[in-house]
């Protein structure tokens, strides 16, 4: 943003804004990493540390709403201001979905410690969060430069983690089929493999949020298909 | 005792709006005040049973472009105005045209309410008697009940009608100038700065007054509050500098609008 308010309380307002989004990206990502790299190490105690950092993103979801919300009501902002908070608001929104995602997969650590990852399965969980993470960290650092062409190249890509996600989903149905006792585990994992690929679908989000903040419209197209596991249902023969 | 729901009100207006045929149209308007140029070619349309908004910074050109749609710049000694305005076909520049008639058909609204020193009855019955609008008592009473009602104030005055109008409230003064602009049936008001003067209070209720009037008359107002331009208007044209910088819908200009001027003026900021 090359201008600046006359009012320059108004821009450390939105200066507030934009700070705290990206510090709650940033814990975001760092929850998402670490909840799969506990659950492929069963690693309790890295999960526990996860869970009790969902609460500081909860919590600064709720600031960033209640600062939103006297901006609104003291600068009655209009056109890309007024974007740019409303922006705000669903990324704050979106980034705190995300950690719950962490979180719920940081919880299926304890659940699956006693069996264990199969290593197969560990390295299709990794890939898998490595593309969703790298999403997510890509899509914050073009909020920091609200480039709208490279928010609608983010936008695109969701497409890869799609289908990684269906070929895990494969993958973990083929484990049950050939050891029931697998079940308890895997069903944990595929919860995980959804959770990590929602994370994605989030980072699509925030990617279409940004565009609209920069530019004013909606980005143009379909955003591509969710995943096709819901037509897998026929997988046995 | 509403047949249409408000919403219903709303869309009809909207839809009317959208087919709106040009009240006024002002075709390379430009206009000087001796050897200054205030205003640059500005082709600017105003739609029927429409409010437009005009706004922009101080100086830039939205009283003088309003003073020309009534040619009220005729009463300021050396200025000049140049290009063509319309009212539906005719060209109010023209010589044929009678400008007091003119000013009955295109009413202006003040900054600062401006009531003769006169009875509220006759601050209302002035224009209609002058330009003979009534034939007798009787006509008179009932136009003068009829704009004070569409101005909204007939409940607050009908017990006091033979007392000054200088003796209301700023408010209350404000709108008994509008009632008064209504008195003579004009097709479009135009309103200068029409709240400048007004608490919140009066100032809501003459935008409500406002907002009602767009059903029968087509509106345009200068302003210097962008929420109140976003409030009450459908259209809006920024001026810079004398120039008509961008014209577009009010939800539009406010949200995204196309011009980087606008833009910068309506947020508040500069550089
Ligand atoms: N009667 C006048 N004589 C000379 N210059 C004038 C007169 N009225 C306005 N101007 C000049 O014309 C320009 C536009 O003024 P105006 O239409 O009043 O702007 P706005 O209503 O947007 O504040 C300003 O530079 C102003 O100084
Ligand atoms: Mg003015």
């Amino acid at each position: 943003m090359a201008s600046t308010h006359i009012l320059s309380a108004y821009d450390d307002e939105l200066k507030y804004l934009s700070r705290r989004i990206s510090e709650m990206g940033g814990l975001a990502e760092q929850m998402c990493s670490d909840a799969v790299r506990a659950l492929v190490n069963s690693d309790a105690a890295l999960a526990q540390k996860v869970i009790s950092d969902d609460v500081i993103l909860d919590h600064a979801e709720r600031e960033i709403g209640d600062k939103a919300i006297i901006t609104i009501a003291r600068r009655q902002p209009v056109a890309a201001d007024l974007r740019e908070i409303v922006g705000s608001l669903r990324i704050a929104s979106d980034l705190e979905r995300v950690g719950d995602l962490g979180k719920n997969t940081a919880k299926r650590v304890i659940a699956v410690q006693g069996t264990g990852v199969p290593r197969k399965l560990a390295r299709g969980l990794e890939h898998l969060s490595d593309l969703a993470l790298v999403q997510l960290k890509d899509v914050l650092d073009v909020y920091a430069t609200r480039s709208a062409e490279k928010a609608e190249a983010i936008r695109i890509r969701d497409e890869e983690i799609d289908a990684m996600y269906t070929s895990l989903f494969r993958e973990l149905l083929t484990y049950m089929m050939e050891d029931p006792r697998n079940i308890t585990t895997c069903t944990h994992l595929l919860f995980c493999a959804k959770n990590i690929e929602r994370i994605g679908d989030h980072a699509t989000n925030i990617a279409e949020t940004i565009y609209y903040m920069t530019t004013g419209a909606q980005p143009e197209g379909d955003r591509p298909k969710d995943d096709s596991s819901n037509t897998l249902g026929a997988i046995t023969e | 005792m509403n047949m249409m729901s408000e919403s219903a009100v709303e869309k009809a207006l909207d839809q009317k709006m959208s087919d709106a045929s040009h009240k006024m149209i002002g075709k390379d308007v430009s206009v000087y005040y001796g050897e200054k140029r205030a205003l640059f070619d500005v082709n600017l349309n105003v739609r029927e049973n429409t409010v437009t908004a005009l706004i922009g910074p101080s100086g830039c050109g939205k009283s003088t472009f309003l003073r020309c749609l009534n040619r009220m710049n005729d009463t300021i000694e050396h200025c000049r105005v140049t290009g063509k305005i319309t009212l539906d076909t005719d060209d109010i520049y023209d010589q044929a045209i009678d400008v007091v008639e003119l000013r009955a058909r295109v009413g202006m609204v003040f900054q600062k309410p401006n009531p003769f020193p006169k009875t509220i009855y006759e601050n209302i019955s002035y224009g209609p008697r002058i330009h003979g609008l009534s034939k007798n008592k009787a006509d008179m009473d009932q136009i003068v009940e009829a704009s004070l009602q569409r101005a909204g104030l007939w409940g607050e005055v009908k017990d006091r009608l033979h007392e000054s109008g200088t003796g209301l409230s700023g408010g209350q003064q404000q709108r008994l100038c509008i009632a008064r602009a209504i008195a003579v049936s004009p097709e479009v008001i135009l309103m200068d700065e029409p709240c400048s003067a007004l608490d919140p209070i009066a100032t809501a209720k003459v935008e409500e007054l406002i907002h009602e009037l767009r059903a029968n008359y087509t509106i345009v107002i200068v302003t210097h509050s962008m929420q109140q331009a976003a409030r009450v208007s459908q259209r809006t044209a920024m001026f810079h500098l004398g120039q008509l910088v961008e014209e577009n819908d009010t939800d539009k200009m406010f949200t995204n609008p196309d011009d980087q001027r606008t833009q910068d003026y309506i947020m508040g900021r500069f550089g």
